[in-house]
């Protein structure tokens, strides 16, 4: 038995509602029992000014691998998502070909084992192909390890395809996650489509794209109490639209962004393509908005939407260039900052929205500290001040919009199943 | 101050950020260099030596014809890049044709593009001047800065004069430029036009939006009518072209309800019966094809003083 004490840390579990400094005990890729006195340690790691949370989660994130792996494989994301502080990540169907059959969601699944990084998990496609218009197998991606169903990266424009995947993903107990954009109304489209987009001569996605999308389909998950979730929400219109739905008792959940809680439609002055990402950056009300909407947990879970690029794409003029930042190594530093520093929430409920509640929309026994769960923890220090570099990144791209942005909290080890990653 | 001490700029990327003082260095050098078009030999040798190219991604006469024409009056040497048959078919990106083409040794790009921001994108990869000859629907600077010349000869000022643009203003580069320089130097600006062409923030940018002609032409001193793009239908921005002609075109009689010295411009090239009639275009009020002489002026006074800029100038690198 192998056994690796964490010792003095602040723990702070809100899967069970933990606050407090102590030790915690890791024995064989699991967390023991609370230690009762002198502990003897194989390993331990001081964690005395430090925070100790459960493993972070991530349930949005793009690697390429198939078809890209030039911008991200299914290791290289691995790595950045542990050097990001994620022990967790659920990864988007949309490579090329999609994850839309069981062999598929098994190879996502054997490469991330290979890797031995962060714990990947497939989502499905919910059509063929993403297509949009034939349900894939979905009950077969199930068994191949799907943790959810999303045709990302694109809207199920049928709404008839969308009411038949909430049904069919229902009953194996899976979220559909949508992307809400009604795609006549963005099409061609590059930004925020408001008093920027005006200036700037750049036609505009209005906000409304996103929202007659996500008012569908909170109907639709009314319609036949399905799950479902909205990623990457953008605007106060679908903030308010989910509230209302969870309020009537509607089966929805909801995540945001850290490029959604923090920039705004404005940095696209700059014409810089690394802000360009769909959704797009909104407006500062739409920003407090969705800080608004998180504290009050009508959006459960903060995600990074990490989307790698190659720099050759991201170097074209800025309508041609494609949309998507990287997340998976800013996403800690810059929630801390911008987030927690601001006073938008105290950090217990900051890191419930970046474990407990991601973990459980996943249907995933993860981002506890509880005894016997797997041994992910992360540990941050919440007080170092230092510069984002994306050049120290491990992610295969380098598309970040807060690439030299300064910064407060750090993560300084991440474990992944007993096993230590020292960061510093 | 002279004219070119107010003047600093490396780039003319354009109008939203320029200072009243900055207008008014290019709208005066503008002013003499307008007299050397009336002389027999229409050249000085203030760019000689350097070297202007063309870089231009969309289909253009005007434009590129009358800067091609700027630069050779002030002595430079030019080339025309047009991207038809070049290299940008073969998928080379934006920014390495224009490195290429600065590692030839060129002073200044003038550049048209459809994306906007290309020519900021240009300016931030390249070490020469870049001037913006039209980037998408974002700007034209050079054109708002002879709508502005030409408005300012005719009246003899810019500020407190009403300027009307009729037509499409969602995808009207020209447009916005002359909104932002228009406003700086104190006018009033309104436009009107199908609500489906007219952006809905448009208002907070100081700008009075109508939707009726009729009811608003009699109000200004200025008509500038933009070019209504004939493939817009079919785009469910307005139903038809005769429909569009009918609420938005301007003719002999809706010319009735106008001021009676009422200044009528039109960046070009005209649909004539579409945005205006051949009588209104050729008519006494008219200034279009002044425009056009005023914009051989303004670019002279654009290349030269984006050329005396400090650090515009320096060799571009590489040898022979």
């Amino acid at each position: 038995m192998s056994r690796l004490l964490v010792r003095g840390g602040r723990i702070v579990d809100p899967s069970r509602g933990v606050d407090a400094v102590g030790d915690l005990v890791i024995e064989d890729g699991r967390i023991a029992p609370r230690p009762k006195g002198h502990t003897r340690a194989d390993e331990v790691l001081d964690a005395s000014g430090l925070v100790v949370v459960p493993g972070l989660v991530d349930m949005h994130v793009h690697f390429r691998e198939p078809g890209r792996e030039e911008e991200e494989t299914i290791a290289s994301g691995a790595r950045a998502a542990v050097h990001g502080g994620f022990t967790t990540v659920a990864c988007m169907p949309n490579t090329e070909p999609a994850v839309d059959n069981e062999a598929s969601a098994e190879f996502v699944f054997l490469q991330a084992e290979r890797a031995g990084a962060a714990h990947v998990h497939p989502i499905g496609a919910v059509t063929k192909g993403r297509k949009g218009e034939e349900l894939a197998e979905i009950g077969q991606l199930a068994r191949g390890g799907a943790v959810a169903f999303s045709d990302d990266g694109a809207p199920i424009m049928n709404a008839e395809v969308m009411r038949r995947g909430l049904e069919y993903a229902g009953m194996f107990g899976k979220p559909v996650i949508s992307h809400c954009e009604d795609a006549h109304l963005s099409a061609g489209c590059v930004m925020h489509e408001g008093l920027v987009s005006t200036v700037l001569g750049l036609p505009g996605i209005p906000a409304a794209a996103e929202e007659v999308i996500v008012a569908r389909d909170i109907l639709l998950a009314g319609l036949t109490g399905g799950r479902l979730h909205i990623a990457h929400v953008s605007t106060a219109g679908s903030v308010e639209l989910i509230r209302r739905g969870k309020a009537r008792g509607v089966n929805v959940t909801a995540e945001v962004t850290p490029h959604h809680l923090t920039l705004t439609d404005e940095t696209i002055r700059s014409f810089d393509p690394v802000y360009k990402m769909n959704p797009p950056l909104r407006t500062a009300a739409d920003v407090a908005a969705c800080r608004e909407g998180l504290r009050d947990g009508t959006l459960d879970a903060i995600a990074s939407d990490h989307a790698p690029h190659a720099s050759e794409g991201k170097s074209l003029e800025f309508p041609a260039a494609p949309f998507g930042v990287i997340g998976l190594e800013s996403t800690v530093p810059v929630v801390l900052t911008e987030v927690l520093r601001a006073g938008v929430m105290p950090l217990p409920d900051l890191i419930a929205r970046m474990t407990a509640a991601p973990a459980k929309i996943l249907g995933l026994r993860k981002g506890t500290l509880a005894e016997g769960a797997d041994a992910d923890v992360t540990l941050l220090d919440l007080e170092r001040e230092w510069t984002l570099d994306a050049a120290k990144f491990q992610s295969r791209s380098r598309n970040c919009p807060f690439h030299g942005k300064k910064v407060r909290g750090r993560v300084v080890a991440t474990i992944v199943s007993g096993k230590v990653f020292r960061l510093d | 101050m002279s004219p070119a001490l107010a003047w600093t700029r490396k780039h003319l990327l354009g109008l939203e950020d320029l200072s009243v003082a900055e207008l008014e260095a290019v709208l005066d050098t503008a002013q003499s260099f307008r007299e050397i078009s009336t002389r027999s030999i229409k050249k000085v040798p203030a760019l000689r030596g350097r070297v202007v190219v063309n870089l231009f991604f969309e289909a253009s006469t005007r434009t590129r014809t009358s800067f091609g024409l700027a630069a050779k009056r002030l002595s430079a040497d030019t080339v025309d890049f047009v991207a038809a048959g070049s290299s940008t078919s073969k998928g080379e990106s934006l920014a390495d044709t224009a490195r290429n083409l600065e590692a030839m040794g060129v002073d200044i790009v003038v550049v048209r593009h459809p994306a906007p921001g290309a020519p900021h994108f240009l300016s931030r990869v390249l070490r020469c001047g870049v001037v913006n000859a039209g980037d998408g629907a974002h700007e034209h600077p050079t054109q708002g800065l002879l709508d502005i010349f030409t408005i300012r000869e005719k009246r003899g000022r810019v500020a407190g004069l009403k300027v009307l643009f009729v037509g499409d203003i969602t995808h009207s580069r020209v447009a916005r430029s002359d909104i932002f320089g228009l406003r700086t130097l104190g006018a009033k600006v309104g436009v009107v036009g199908p609500a489906t062409l007219i952006p809905a923030r448009l208002r907070e940018l100081g700008v009075e939006v109508h939707y009726d002609l009729d009811e608003a032409i009699g109000e200004y001193d200025v008509l500038n009518l933009l070019r209504i793009q004939l493939e817009r239908q079919g785009q469910n921005l307005f139903p038809s072209i005769r429909e569009y002609a009918r609420l938005f075109g301007l003719n002999g009689e809706r010319m009735r309800r106008a001021k009676p010295d009422v200044l009528v411009m039109h960046p070009g090239p005209v649909n004539r019966g579409v945005e205006i009639t051949p009588e209104v275009a050729d008519g006494p009020n008219s200034v279009i094809l002044e425009q056009v002489t005023n914009g051989l002026a303004v670019r002279m006074a654009v290349l030269y003083l984006v050329a005396g800029a400090r650090g515009a100038v320096e060799p571009a690198g590489g040898e022979p």
